[in-house]
């Protein structure tokens, strides 16, 4: 179980970063768990810097368990600054290791935090948990950009 | 007091032999976890099964399989007799004729059965297609109500929300005390003339809390409805009577009482059952198929299309004679002295709130609690971790959960193989879950 509860997330669970929902924002979204309740109020504010889309703020609210909990504040953590693009890459490595069923340890340098939820794959059953609020900022960041112009 | 009230049944059976109900079930003498003993305390989800079940099916298919209601051998001859014993002692245990006990895939596909009588009835009337005498009550007309509790499983909401959007009748519902209890005074608030079906369940699977079924029964009586019981969480942890508890309609599932998955049941009367349209039609329903069209089967065939579950039929009935041996009166004696037990036991725990009713007054063995500043899911993890099995999350009754103003519980579920041992293990396991979390 130790896997599963790291220090980093019960911190991130006690102490959660970003929380709360704030202005400015392009999209809202709402997320369910349909098979244990868990919910997610998610916003993303998306800014041009340099001319990239860049993910000026990630803010939410949410009542879950430990696992779903601390991982909306390691993603705010992890990809709130990133350009769009990389945020998606973020996206894709840690759902990755996720997925993996505890084939993928996930690398340190580039995941950060996120690297602590490399146990959670190891319960198929918490994967979902996990995955909740990067989901939802997969969906808003999606209705963001929506007709922006991208090339 | 009756039994089938749900009120507590004298014991007159002889006390459980945990320990030696204990040693028909092997699964529980695995480990978990590491070498940890399993303490199984999730039979409201899905009950383990005895060997008596496991090798009656496997005697079934050694021995005798072949498709039943057909086929011109011995083979064939002794299936059906072994699916159509299957049905009569079933039908004895809860008290009614094989006659008018329909075998379906689960508990929610008999309460489905019900809910599209109204749809098809509803349907077949607008075309002037032939109904079966009596249909006229399961036509809905818009403005018709149907009456459920706030306390449903999710199997007996959602199918009356699908009738209503198809007909265009109303959804009532009667509401909930804080403690988790219906609020029965309000009951005349919500039944009324235009009220055709109160379909609500005899024991919450979420709460525990046991249903005063005769006194919902007579108020639906007086207006003419008709009366549908969700029996999941009763039929396997106390006596139940059909007859005596004056509904027409009964749905519960095979898995939760010591049978196998994919069997469910449905009792109705027999009244009922004839006037009621088929459900899932094709095979072996049939009593007259021609190009244009056919006419149907007499109950219960009406409403068993297509080569039925035999094998699982033949080890729910190893599973009634089983719990039959142990005497249901005590069973639920069994049942009561552990809930008592456990939630005397659970007040102890620091932190923790049962969500229902906190005493065993008409209450059966599921017991729902929240921990302070700890999720249900990360309590059940903590318990998983030390072997303990128990659900988290909604339990399918999200409303429920709502109106008792929490997202989601740990819920332990005991029955015949659980004692005080158990009970006192989960406790110690309680008490180290606040250490894991700390506070927020």
């Amino acid at each position: 179980m130790e896997d599963l509860y790291q220090e980093i997330i019960l911190d991130h669970y006690r102490n959660p970063q970003g929380r709360g929902l704030r202005e400015p924002f392009e999209a809202q979204v709402h997320h369910v768990n349909p098979t244990c309740g868990d919910e997610i109020d998610l916003r993303v504010h998306v800014e041009e810097r340099n001319g990239v889309p860049t993910v000026a703020d990630i803010s939410y609210e949410g009542q879950g368990c430990s696992i779903s909990q601390a991982s909306a504040s390691v993603m705010y953590d992890s990809l709130v600054g990133l350009s769009a693009e990389e945020a998606l890459a973020s996206l894709g490595r840690f759902q990755h290791m996720i997925q993996s069923r505890g084939q993928e340890a996930g690398d340190e340098e580039t995941m950060g935090d996120a690297v602590a939820f490399a146990g959670v794959a190891k319960y198929p059953a918490r994967v979902k948990c996990a995955l909740l609020p990067w989901m939802a900022w997969k969906d808003a960041l999606a209705r963001a950009t929506e007709g922006a112009e991208h090339d | 007091m009756s039994v089938a009230h749900g009120l507590r049944a004298p014991a007159t059976d002889q006390p459980l032999d945990v320990a030696r109900i204990r040693a028909d079930f092997p699964i529980l003498r695995r480990t978990v976890r590491g070498e940890q003993r399993l303490v199984y305390l999730d039979s409201g989800a899905t009950s383990q099964k005895p060997l008596a079940v496991l090798d009656a099916e496997r005697e079934f298919y050694v021995t005798s399989n072949a498709a039943v209601h057909r086929g011109a051998h011995q083979l064939a001859e002794e299936a059906t007799e072994a699916y159509e014993g299957a049905r009569a002692v079933m039908a004895a245990f809860v008290g009614g004729r094989a006659d008018d006990l329909v075998f379906t895939r689960n508990a929610t596909e008999s309460l489905n059965l019900l809910a599209y009588a109204f749809v098809n009835a509803t349907d077949k009337a607008r075309w002037g297609s032939p109904l079966p005498d009596g249909a006229e009550r399961f036509i809905l007309a818009p403005g018709d109500e149907i009456l459920i509790t706030e306390m449903e499983h999710h199997a007996n909401l959602v199918p009356w929300q699908e009738v209503c959007a198809k007909t265009g009748a109303v959804l009532r519902w009667v509401g909930l005390t804080d403690e988790g209890r219906l609020d029965i005074d309000r009951l005349h608030e919500v039944i009324g003339p235009r009220t055709r079906a109160v379909s609500f369940v005899h024991q919450s699977n979420l709460l525990g809390t046991v249903n005063p079924v005769q006194e919902i029964a007579a108020a639906a009586r007086r207006v003419g409805a008709l009366v549908f019981l969700d029996a999941c969480q009763s039929v396997p942890h106390m006596p139940v009577d059909v007859a005596a508890l004056d509904v027409d309609a009964v749905a519960w599932s095979g898995h939760k009482m010591l049978g196998p998955t994919g069997i469910g049941c449905l009792w109705a009367r027999a009244e009922i059952l004839q006037s009621m349209p088929p459900f899932i039609s094709g095979g072996s329903m049939i009593e007259l198929v021609t190009m244009e069209q056919s006419t149907f089967a007499e109950p219960p065939k009406r409403f068993e299309a297509g080569v039925p579950m035999v094998a699982q039929a033949v080890g729910l009935a190893a599973a009634c004679d089983y719990l039959t041996a142990l005497g249901m009166p005590a069973v639920a004696a069994h049942e009561h002295d552990i809930t008592d037990y456990a939630l005397e036991r659970l007040v102890e725990v620091s932190g923790l709130r049962v969500i229902g009713p906190r005493d065993g007054y008409m209450r059966g063995s599921a017991i729902s609690f929240v921990m302070d500043g700890v999720h249900p899911h990360d309590v059940g993890q903590v318990l998983d971790s030390r072997g303990i099995a128990v659900r988290v999350g909604h339990h399918c009754a999200w409303p429920a959960c709502r109106r008792m103003g929490v997202p989601a519980t740990t819920r332990i579920s005991p029955y015949i193989y659980n004692d005080r041992a158990d009970i006192d293990a989960l406790v110690e396991a309680l008490d180290g879950v606040g250490a894991v979390f700390g506070s927020r």
